[in-house]
């Protein structure tokens, strides 16, 4: 039997046997426990419980019952997680130990394990997944697969549509045809520039060379995203389908993923969907009997955030350290050995299948003006609901924050949300309602960037946020050119200057000066967007920077030594929780009394700040 | 460059040696594959031996300098042997919001050494990483790569007491 007729016959009949993932009302005695085998469920034990669940299931001879795992469900705050499929039953925060109750309450007796099920936001205990607040307003697209399938399993993959659009792409339509497409989806590069892929592809594709590659950029350096990941994680496949239609249409026959060694997981995930795919002949020599070949080779990163610019990353797939190259010429001209080379980023690739199967049409209806189709973002920080949502563009941050992210915790107020990590920028309270798109996070002075979205609290300090990215950028900074290698670190003295109170007006001055030029005169995008968190936060908090040198004083004590912590009297009713937490027992005081602290045991440590539940210290 | 195998006797370099060349057969010697086999080194050994920058140099046909230079850019990439219980502390942003600077300043100062160092009886190490995609569970620090959500200062003292 060739490919084809094999990759149909196993969607036909797979398809039957999973309905059971999706269908809720399929009449069937079998049950699917999904444990979650992302990694921040991996990293609270779900290895584990998938052992014992699959333990328990042995020993009692349960036959109707499958234990599979999965990727990322997305409510990582709320793990490790477990669906009970058909029903849907969701169960959060699950414990090896909890396996036992699950099995023989829910399983064999059919009675819903109250004690586990997720709470929402409004504190009611909520038994189905699609009924948490959380992914009502969630729209999956990228995301798709993820949690649904085991991303070990092809044919599961295959289930559910999995190479169908390769088939069509192959057996229905020209390589201009498929370019075409994209560029009527209006998809554009989710690494953070937001360049139109169908462009980017046409561009790559018509260059004369007979020798051309496709590249995956799975460098996901901006700390505190995590989407591709997860997508490399729970759904390996759909980035694999969808560089190999890339080389199809612009005419490569070798593709290239460049991931994080700090991705154990995703890297071997996806290596065993390349092994998979060869198996079955949709990798290699003349795919579905065309006369289309296309081979792909994961290459790993090894801890450098310049390498997710892309020329930085043909460097070091090339084996050499990872400094940009001057643009132009770009990479769809001289790429990889100066070959005419397309890179896109991973969730790029995760829409293009779905855009083939569901046409440009169906894409563009989703999202704004300018900025079609959904957005991933890793929700952290100061957020109840921490995890990664997906959402059409255009939704605003006040509708992922409150209504998908649950608010801030602790009756905390909102300070700022960071977009776009250490390229982006902070947006302030008025900005809540500001739709997301490319277009209006950079009129804000943030920008998209690959979808890390970190929400903060009254208690953080932005001048301290501000130096924190700097690090970060003097760090990661490559050394190739002066503005970004001596600027920046130039800028990081500043910043340290001020928070430890040595700063002057003239400081904040000439910190302005600096981050107005860098971007002006820096080589690559690191340097370029390097300043934005200095930029933004002068714009929106500039009476921080003012405090810190005018006043000297740091309001919310994260600059230790301008920290001024004290308990305000009239707000402390005596509950002790900042007694009970404070490091160096530094804080004496009665119950239901007003408490104090002694100014020569406290490190400024802010502990006491950030669990008063009163708000009563600062 | 670091003189770290000072104390090598021949028989162990015997054995690197023949360790080493088994992981250099299994890729061409095509030079793109020099951070592929770096990666792999990094990871036996837990830093870069002097031997085996010769032996890759050899091998690939790139000069010691080159290596060195490879080395030194990527933070994965150690010249010096990491402690027996490798700790790491996320310093990504979602950690740092959660107060991971905390956790690494109290590390430092129970094993009293800097990031990137070792302690010099070898057994632990301290790094600084930047998000191992475990944001859900912020802040976390890893030891030999297990990882410890939601940590808190006093969380870190049991593990480190549980350690010593």
């Amino acid at each position: 039997m060739d490919t084809l007729e094999k990759i149909r016959e196993i969607r036909e009949s797979k398809r039957k046997e999973l309905d059971i993932r999706v269908n809720s009302q399929v009449g069937t005695k079998e049950k699917h426990i999904l444990v979650c085998h992302g990694t921040g469920c991996t990293s609270s034990k779900s290895p584990k419980i998938i052992e014992n669940f699959r333990k328990i299931v042995k020993e009692k001879k349960l036959e109707n019952v499958r234990v599979i795992q999965t990727g990322c469900f997305g409510l990582c705050a709320k793990g490790p997680i477990v669906i009970i499929r058909p029903e849907d039953t969701f169960y959060a925060m699950v414990t090896p130990e909890d396996c036992d109750e699950i099995i023989q309450s829910h399983i064999i007796e059919g009675k819903v394990v109250e004690r586990l099920l997720c709470k929402d936001v409004d504190g009611s205990k909520v038994q189905k997944l699609d009924d948490l607040t959380f992914y009502k307003k969630q729209k999956r697209i990228a995301l798709k697969n993820c949690g649904k399938i085991d991303p070990e399993q092809i044919e599961e993959y295959i289930a559910f549509d999995g190479y169908k659009a390769l088939e069509k792409v192959l057996l229905e339509m020209t390589p201009d045809e498929v370019i075409e497409e994209i560029e009527k989806s209006g998809l554009r590069g989710r690494g953070g520039a937001g360049f139109p892929t169908g462009k980017k592809w046409r561009l790559t594709k018509n260059v004369e060379e007979k020798q051309k590659y496709v590249v995956c950029n799975a460098d996901e350096g901006d700390p505190g995203a995590f989407m591709d990941r997860s997508i490399l994680e729970g759904d390996p496949h759909s980035v694999l389908e969808s560089m190999i239609i890339a080389g199809f249409a612009i005419g490569a026959n070798q593709g290239y993923i460049y991931v994080r060694a700090e991705y154990p997981i995703a890297v071997e995930r996806f290596s065993v969907a390349i092994k998979q795919a060869r198996e079955y002949g949709l990798l290699g020599k003349n795919i579905f009997g065309t006369n289309f070949s296309f081979d792909v080779e994961v290459r790993l990163g090894a801890g450098a955030f310049v390498c997710g610019e892309e020329t930085a990353l043909l460097e070091s797939i090339e084996g050499k350290r990872g400094q940009p190259r001057v643009k132009p010429p770009y990479p769809a001209n001289s790429g990889l050995w100066g070959k005419p080379t397309l890179i896109n980023n991973v969730e790029t690739y995760a829409n293009i299948t779905r855009i083939i199967l569901n046409g440009a049409d169906w894409y563009s209806s989703i999202g704004t003006e300018g900025s079609k189709g959904t957005k991933v973002f890793a929700l952290g920080g100061n957020v109840v609901n921490v995890g990664l949502v997906e959402v059409p563009m255009g939704t605003t941050l006040r509708e992922i924050i409150y209504d998908i992210g649950g608010g801030i915790p602790n009756g905390r107020g909102f300070k700022a949300a960071q977009t776009g990590g250490p390229s982006g920028g902070c947006i302030p309270t008025e900005h809540l309602d500001t739709p997301i798109d490319y277009e209006s996070l950079k009129q804000i002075g943030s920008m998209m960037g690959s979808g890390g979205l970190i929400v903060m609290d009254d208690t953080k300090c932005m001048v301290n946020l501000a130096k924190f990215y700097l690090t970060f950028t003097v760090d990661e900074s490559c050394g190739k050119c002066t503005p970004c290698r001596i600027g920046t670190k130039r800028m990081l003295e500043l910043l340290e200057k001020i928070t430890k109170g040595d700063g002057t007006i003239e400081d904040v001055q000439k910190l302005e000066e600096l981050a107005n030029n860098i971007p002006k005169t820096a080589v690559c995008g690191l340097g370029q967007s390097a300043p934005n968190p200095v930029l933004s936060t002068l714009k929106y908090f500039r009476e921080e920077y003012l405090e810190h040198v005018n006043e000297k004083v740091c309001k919310t004590g994260e600059c230790k030594a301008l920290a001024k912590i004290q308990i305000h009297e009239d707000k402390c009713k005596g509950c002790g929780m900042c007694k009970r937490n404070c490091p160096v027992e530094a804080i004496s005081g009665e119950p239901g009394k007003v408490h104090h602290i002694d100014e020569a045991k406290c490190i400024k440590c802010g502990t006491c700040i950030s669990v008063c539940p009163f708000h009563a210290i600062g | 460059m670091e003189k770290s195998e000072n104390k090598n006797c021949s028989c162990i370099d015997k054995k690197l040696e023949k360790e080493l060349k088994e992981i250099l057969e299994k890729y061409t010697n095509s030079k793109d594959n020099l951070i592929t086999i770096l990666n792999e080194v990094q990871m036996k050994y837990g830093y870069i031996p002097l031997l085996a920058q010769t032996k890759i140099s050899e091998y690939l046909q790139i000069p010691m300098a080159e290596i060195y230079g490879v080395i030194t850019f990527y933070s994965r990439f150690t010249l010096k042997p990491k402690g027996k219980y490798a700790i790491s502390v996320c310093l990504g942003t979602a950690c740092f919001v959660k107060g991971s600077e905390k956790i690494m300043e109290r590390l430092k100062q129970r094993l009293n050494i800097q990031e990137g160092e070792t302690t010099p009886d070898g057994k632990f190490s301290i790094d600084a990483t930047r998000c191992v995609g475990a944001c859900g569970i912020a802040p976390v620090f890893t030891v030999n790569g297990e990882v410890y959500g939601k940590a808190t200062v006093k969380k870190l003292d049991e593990v480190l007491d549980s350690l010593q």
